[in-house]
């Protein structure tokens, strides 16, 4: 499983150096390119600050008045029986919801327990693998008018949960 | 949804805290939480910036379009009846490049495209059509090269190696984007019509 820190790795450096080099092959001018992409990233960012400050204060009141940790002990004893760590579920439940809500408490979590720990690492790869399933499909069944949905709910709550699963063996089995 | 979710946390945190005598925590806590918004903001714009002009090259020297071509036979098996050289083959193509590289704001208004044309491609029915389902169950099992936010977060909270985790991440997306696809073919077949 080592290979798999080592892919880790190499993905930054790899996509770098492809793309950069590729662009110098056919003659781009690559540099101009970069700069014009990276001043949107200033958009994007911007874009999502309002909500960021909204989010981060109400988990970090959930969090300084006791309620979260409150709650993951409630449920500690049903998630230890799965193997999978209470202090999570709520992220897994709120990330079907709202990707913004899910980040901040990533933050929190990373806040508490630190990005290199094993609740850190976890966090990191479910975060990577799952998508906000009721988000996604009200934005786009409302833009078809889709009144009914048939198996779609039924397919993206198999594939999100086969993600968590996946990432709880995948991290222990990785770190 | 996100109105009452975060009404609602406020107000469990704050009744909570009274009941606990955390009221002073709690003070110091949103003082605290806005500020770091705006730290992990900071950190934010140089790994996001980074990312987007990475992605601006790849697009300006057409990485994007030979990727978008190679998708081509992955969206036939897919969505064996949409008409060959329809416009929405396209579409969909570009929502799943904009997905997998991570790059979700660019994901969302070519996605919504490519549903208008699902729709009227399915008569605009009520009824959802298979290709739309199996559209937003792929969608959704989120196939994700990088996780450049999640990156950025790490980084923020001081992680040694904030990368560390993308080999681990890329194989468990993987594995729920597959596992995503059997279902849309299986219900495909199960549920024609």
């Amino acid at each position: 499983m080592g290979f798999i820190i080592y892919v880790s790795d190499y993905i930054i450096p790899f996509l770098f150096l492809y793309i950069i080099g590729y662009g110098l092959a056919m003659k781009k001018n690559v540099y101009d390119d970069f700069v014009k992409g990276a001043k949107d990233g200033f958009k994007v960012v911007l874009d999502i600050l309002p909500t960021l400050i909204g989010l981060m204060v109400a988990i970090g009141v959930l969090r300084a008045s006791g309620a979260l940790e409150a709650l993951s002990s409630l449920i500690a004893p049903l998630t230890s029986k799965i193997m999978f760590p209470s202090e999570l579920v709520p992220l897994v439940i709120i990330k079907m919801f709202s990707s913004s809500a899910a980040t901040s408490l990533v933050l929190d979590i990373f806040k508490e327990f630190g990005p290199d720990s094993y609740l850190g690492r976890l966090t990191s790869v479910i975060m990577s693998c799952t998508e906000t399933i009721f988000y996604t499909m009200a934005v786009y069944f409302m833009t078809a008018n889709v009144k009914k949905t048939r198996y779609t709910l039924a397919g993206a709550l198999v594939a999100t949960f086969t993600g968590v699963i996946a990432s709880v063996i995948i991290t222990n089995l990785v770190f | 949804m996100i109105n009452y979710l975060w009404g609602i946390m406020i107000v469990i945190g704050v009744v909570y805290g009274a009941l606990t005598g955390k009221m002073a925590d709690i003070s110091t806590a949103t003082i605290n939480s806005a500020k770091e918004a705006v730290t992990l903001c900071i950190t934010m714009l140089g790994v996001m910036s980074l990312w987007m002009g990475l992605m601006s090259v790849a697009r300006s020297v057409g990485l994007m379009d030979k990727l978008t071509k190679m998708l081509r036979p992955v969206i036939r098996m897919l969505f064996p009846d949409l008409p060959k050289d329809h416009i929405v083959n396209e579409y969909i193509a570009s929502n799943m490049i904009a997905n997998i590289l991570g790059l979700g704001w660019a994901a969302t208004p070519v996605g919504l495209k490519a549903m208008k044309e699902l729709a009227e491609l399915n008569h605009h029915s009520e009824r959802a059509s298979c290709d739309m389902c199996t559209f937003l169950i792929i969608n959704i099992s989120s196939l994700q090269l990088i996780p450049v936010n999640i990156i950025a977060y790490r980084s923020q909270y001081g992680s040694v190696n904030p990368a560390e985790i993308l080999g681990a991440g890329l194989l468990a997306t993987i594995i729920s984007t597959i596992v995503g696809v059997v279902f849309s073919i299986v219900a495909r077949k199960t549920f024609k019509k």
